[in-house]
C-alpha cells in the first residue's frame, strides 16, 4: 500500500520558512512510522532530521506528533492509523532545532530539578536493603519512564508556561517519593509545592494518553499532590 | 574549534561508561562524551537480568558462576578475568541496589533471582536462580539508576557529541576529537586517559536486536589508529528475536518456564540439550533452531519457530521436568504471574505482531545480538595492543566494545550487564589512578587534522552510491554467510562483497551539506565503521577452521583445541586485514567437552 506523509520541515541553515513537505512511500501494514521516516531519509531526502536509537519503544529518542498526538515513531504501525495520510510534526513546547529534532535541554533541566535520584544517607548494609514486594510495587509504574518527553510536551499547562516542571519530572519524583528505601521525599515535595510545581497540573490527562509506557501519569501526579496536601495538613 | 581538558574522558554513556564515570569522577576531572543522550543508550534495552551468585533462594557460589561462564565461553574465555568477574558480581549487584536500583523482590525482601541459560548448580547440572532482575526491564533500571547517580554526583556530560578520532602521542593516550551534533563544530578534548565504552555493532547484520546506534564506533576508531580487534568472529545470535523484526524476547521467558516448539509441536531442545533443555546456552539453541528449520520443521515449514510461555504449556512441561519452587512445592504459573514478570515483552508482542504471549506462542528466529569480540583489554580495562598483552598507557575500554575476554566464544545471558558494571568500575578506578600520577601529554600540532580530512571527504562526497543500498547489501551478505552457521565458500563471498562495498562507499552520496544536526553525515560515518567491522569479522571468521561457541562451521564441525585454543587479533593495515593470535589464559578449568 501507499502512505502519504506530510512532514514538518525547518532547517536553520537555509532561508526557507517553516513548512511541510509531502512524501508518498510504499508501506506494509506492519511497518513502523519510524521505518517510513527511514525510507524517506534513505531514498528521497537525506537531509530529513529526526532522532532514533532502539526502534522498539524503550530508549525514548523518537517522540513526535503523529496526526496531532504525541507518540513514539517506533511504536505506531501503519495499520494503527485511521487513514493512509499522516501528518508528522515535532513535539510541542520545546525549541525546534531542525525538522523533527527539538532542543531537549529545557526538558532535562526540569527533570534534574526534582532530585531524580536515590537518597539514603545511612551507611549501606553489607547486603541489599530489604524491601517487600508490596513496597516495591508501590512505585513500580513510575520506574518505567524513558524520558521521551511525550507527556510533558502534550500538556497544555506546559505549553502555556514552560517554567512548569511538567509531568515527566513529577513522574520521576514520584518514583523516589514512594520508594520505601529513600529519605528525601520531603525535599522533593517541597520543590513540587512551589509556584511551577505540581499544582500547575489541571488533570487534563493528555500526558496519560501520550505515555508510550502506559504509565498512569495523571494518577501519579495526583498522588504527589495528595502527599503535599497531607503533609501541609500535618 | 573549542578545546577542553579533562584527566579522564569517557566515550559512551551506557552502563559501562556511566559506571566508569561515577568511579573516575570521585578523584579525577572527568567528562562523558556520548553521541546519544545517556538514557538512550542500548543498556536500556537489556531485559532479563544481571548474574550474581547471591544465593537468595537456593545454593549458589561465585565459583559455579565462574565455571558456567568458562563452559559457556567454550573455553575461549580468560579464566583469571572470569574468576574476577564472578567474584566481583555480588558486590556489583549490591552496589546497584545501594544506589537505589528497584530490583524485583522475594517475599523476604531480598533481590529476586530467576534461572537463565547456562546457569547451573555445578553439583546437579540443573538450572539455578542466579539472574537478579527487575521484571523484564533490568537494563532500563540499571541505565536509569546510573544516570540518576551521575546527576546526583554532578558528572560532566557532553551529550550528542560524536567522537571521531583518538589521539595518541608518543605511544600514550592524549585525548579525542569530537563533533558537536547540534552545531557541527569540532571539539578537541585533551586528556590523560580515554575510556572507550561505545557498545557493540549488531547493525552489521540484517536481523538484529540492536539499536540503530550500535555501529561499532569504538572498535572502528581504534582499528583506524592501529589497535587490533580481538575475537571478532565471535558474535552472538540470540535465539529469540521476534520473527522478521529481530526485537529481543528475553531468555527470562524460558527462565520462567517458556519452551521452544517446532512446526511439529515438539519441544525440540530435549534432543539437543537433554539436561537443561530450553535453558541451554544461546549458541546451542540458535544452532538447534537453524537445524530444525533446515530440516523442514519450522512453523509451517518457514524460517521461524515458536517460543511458548502460555501458562498451560509452561505447567505441562514443568510437571514433566519435575520443576520445583525454592520451597519444594511444584512449580506452576498463572497468567497474572507471567504478566507481572514479563510485562515489556508482552507489550512488544502486542504492539508489533498483534500477539498476546499469555494466549499464543511467539514466532521467533535467531537475531544478531552481542559482540563477544572487541578492543582487547586486561581485567582492569587497560587496552592491550599485541600478542604479549602490552598495555597502551592511558587507554581503557569497557562493556560490549571491549574483549577482556570474559565471554570467549559465547556469552552467557546476564553476563553482559555484569560486565558493564564490573569492568566499567575498574576501568574508571584505574584511569583515575593513572591520571593522578601522569602529566597531561602534549597534543600534536594540528590535532583535528586527521579527523577533519576523513569527515570532509565523506561530507563532500558527491558520488552516486546510496548508503542505504550499501548498508542493506552488507547486512544481507553478513547474515547469510557470517551468521549462525558458516562455511568457507560463503565467508569468502562475504569478504569479497564487503570489500566491493568499501570501494563503492568511496562514491557515497551525502545529501546534507549542512553543519547543524547533520545526521546524514553521521550515518555515512557509522556505515564506514560498520564496513570496517564487517570486513574484520569475516576475515577473522574465515581463518578459524574449527567450530567453537558462536562460530559454527559446517565444514569444520569440531572444536580444535590443539590448533585453535587461542584468541584472534586483527589489525587493519595497508587496505586489508592482518591476523595474529595470542594464548587463552587458563587457570582452574581445563578444556573438556561441552554439553548441556
Amino acid at each position: 500500500m501507499q502512505v502519504t506523509l506530510k512532514i514538518f520541515r525547518y532547517n536553520p541553515e537555509d532561508n526557507r520558512k517553516k513548512h511541510f513537505d509531502t512524501f508518498t512511500v510504499e508501506a506494509e501494514p506492519t511497518d513502523r512510522i519510524l521505518d517510513l521516516l527511514e525510507r524517506i531519509k534513505g531514498t528521497e531526502d537525506g537531509t530529513l532530521g529526526f532522532r532514533r536509537a532502539c526502534a522498539h519503544g524503550v530508549c525514548g529518542s523518537d517522540a513526535i506528533r503523529i496526526n496531532g498526538v504525541n507518540r513514539l515513531a517506533c511504536k505506531v504501525l501503519v495499520q494503527d492509523l485511521k487513514s493512509r495520510k499522516v501528518t508528522i510534526e515535532p513535539i510541542l513546547g520545546l525549541p525546534i532545532e531542525k525538522d523533527l529534532i527539538v532542543d531537549m535541554e529545557p526538558f532535562f533541566d526540569h527533570y534534574r530539578s526534582v532530585m531524580p535520584y536515590f537518597v539514603n544517607d545511612d551507611p549501606p548494609p553489607s547486603k541489599e536493603r530489604l524491601q517487600s514486594p508490596e513496597e516495591r510495587e508501590r512505585f513500580d509504574d513510575t520506574t518505567k519512564c524513558i524520558l521521551c518527553a511525550a507527556c510533558s510536551t502534550s500538556c497544555p499547562s506546559f505549553w502555556v508556561n514552560d517554567k512548569y516542571v511538567g509531568p515527566a519530572a513529577i513522574v520521576n519524583a514520584h518514583r523516589f517519593i514512594f520508594d520505601s528505601r529513600d529519605q528525601a521525599a520531603a525535599e522533593r515535595l517541597e520543590i513540587l509545592n512551589e509556584q511551577f510545581g505540581v499544582f500547575r497540573c489541571h488533570t487534563i490527562f493528555n500526558c496519560t494518553d501520550a505515555c508510550p509506557r502506559d504509565i498512569q501519569v495523571t494518577q501519579a501526579i495526583g498522588e504527589v499532590k495528595k502527599a503535599i496536601i497531607d503533609r501541609n495538613l500535618e | 574549534m573549542q578545546k577542553h581538558q579533562y584527566e579522564v574522558v569517557v566515550v559512551g554513556a551506557g552502563g559501562a561508561g556511566l559506571t566508569a564515570a561515577l568511579y573516575a569522577s570521585k578523584t579525577a576531572s572527568t567528562a562523558v562524551i556520548s553521541k546519544l543522550y545517556p538514557t538512550r543508550s542500548h543498556t536500556g534495552a537489556a531485559q532479563g537480568g544481571i548474574g550474581a551468585a547471591l544465593a537468595n533462594t537456593e545454593e549458589d557460589h561465585a565459583e559455579w558462576h565462574a565455571f558456567d561462564t568458562v563452559k559457556g565461553s567454550d573455553y575461549l574465555g580468560d579464566q583469571e578475568a572470569i574468576d574476577f568477574m564472578a567474584e566481583e558480581a555480588i558486590d556489583a549487584v549490591l552496589e546497584l541496589e545501594h544506589m537505589g536500583l528497584p530490583f524485583s523482590r522475594n517475599p523476604d525482601g531480598t533481590i529476586a533471582q530467576r534461572p537463565f541459560g547456562g546457569h547451573t548448580n555445578n553439583d546437579t547440572g540443573k538450572p539455578v536462580r542466579r539472574a537478579c532482575y527487575a521484571a523484564d526491564r533490568t537494563g532500563h533500571m540499571i541505565l536509569q539508576t546510573l544516570y540518576q547517580q551521575s546527576i546526583k554526583n554532578k558528572v560532566k556530560f557532553f551529550d550528542e557529541f560524536y567522537v571521531i578520532d583518538l589521539l595518541i602521542v608518543d605511544g600514550k593516550t592524549a585525548g579525542v576529537i569530537a563533533l558537536e551534533l547540534k552545531t557541527g563544530e569540532m571539539h578537541i578534548f585533551q586528556s590523560k586517559t580515554v575510556i572507550i565504552a561505545t557498545g557493540g555493532h549488531g547493525r552489521v547484520w540484517e536481523i538484529t536486536s540492536n539499536a540503530y546506534s550500535y555501529t561499532g564506533d569504538g572498535v572502528a576508531l581504534t582499528l583506524r589508529r592501529g589497535i587490533p580487534a580481538e575475537d571478532m568472529e565471535f558474535f552472538q545470535f540470540h535465539p529469540t528475536g521476534i520473527h522478521k523484526m529481530g526485537i529481543l524476547i528475553t531468555e527470562g521467558v524460558r527462565g520462567e518456564g517458556g519452551v521452544m516448539i517446532n512446526g511439529e509441536g515438539e519441544r525440540f531442545m530435549e534432543r539437543y540439550a537433554p539436561t537443561v533443555k530450553d535453558l541451554a546456552s544461546r549458541d546451542v539453541i540458535s544452532r538447534a533452531m537453524y537445524l530444525e528449520i533446515k530440516d523442514g520443521r519450522g512453523i509451517d515449514g518457514k524460517n521461524y519457530l515458536y517460543m511458548d510461555v502460555t501458562p498451560d504449556v509452561v505447567n505441562h512441561y514443568a510437571e514433566i521436568d519435575d520443576r520445583k519452587n525454592p520451597d519444594g512445592s511444584p512449580y506452576r504459573v498463572t497468567a497474572d504471574e507471567i504478566l507481572s514478570k514479563l510485562p515489556d515483552i508482552i507489550d512488544f508482542c502486542e504492539t508489533y505482531i498483534g500477539i498476546n504471549p499469555i494466549a499464543d506462542p511467539m514466532p521467533v528466529q535467531p537475531t544478531a545480538h552481542y559482540a563477544m569480540g572487541g578492543i582487547p583489554t586486561n581485567k582492569y580495562g587497560e587496552v592491550v595492543v599485541d600478542e604479549k598483552d602490552t598495555v597502551l598507557p592511558g587507554l581503557y575500554a569497557a562493556g560490549e566494545v571491549a574483549c577482556v575476554s570474559v565471554h570467549g566464544a559465547n556469552r552467557l545471558g546476564t553476563n553482559a550487564l555484569l560486565d558493564l558494571i564490573v569492568f566499567g568500575k575498574y576501568s574508571g578506578l584505574k584511569a583515575a589512578e593513572y591520571s593522578a600520577r601522569e602529566p597531561f601529554p602534549d597534543l600534536p600540532k594540528d590535532p583535528a587534522a586527521f579527523a577533519m580530512q576523513q569527515l570532509d571527504s565523506i561530507r563532500n562526497s558527491n558520488g552516486n552510491e546510496n548508503m542505504i543500498e550499501i548498508a542493506d547489501e552488507m547486512k544481507k551478505v553478513m547474515f547469510e554467510h557470517v551468521g549462525v552457521f558458516r562455511v568457507e565458500e560463503g565467508m569468502q563471498i562475504a569478504v569479497d562483497k564487503v570489500r566491493q562495498l568499501k570501494e563503492r562507499f568511496k562514491e557515497v552520496r551525502v545529501d546534507d551539506k549542512g553543519l547543524k544536526f547533520n545526521n546524514n553525515l553521521i550515518e555515512a560515518w557509522e556505515l564506514s565503521n560498520l564496513l570496517d567491522i564487517a570486513e574484520v569479522t569475516a576475515v577473522s571468521a574465515l581463518a578459524r577452521t574449527e567450530s567453537r561457541g558462536a562460530h559454527s562451521r559446517d565444514d569444520y564441525k569440531k572444536r580444535d583445541d590443539k590448533k585453535w585454543l587461542k584468541h584472534t587479533l586483527a589489525w587493519m593495515e595497508n587496505g586489508g586485514v592482518r591476523l595474529g593470535y595470542k594464548p587463552v589464559h587458563i587457570t582452574n578449568y581445563k578444556p573438556k567437552d561441552r554439553s548441556y
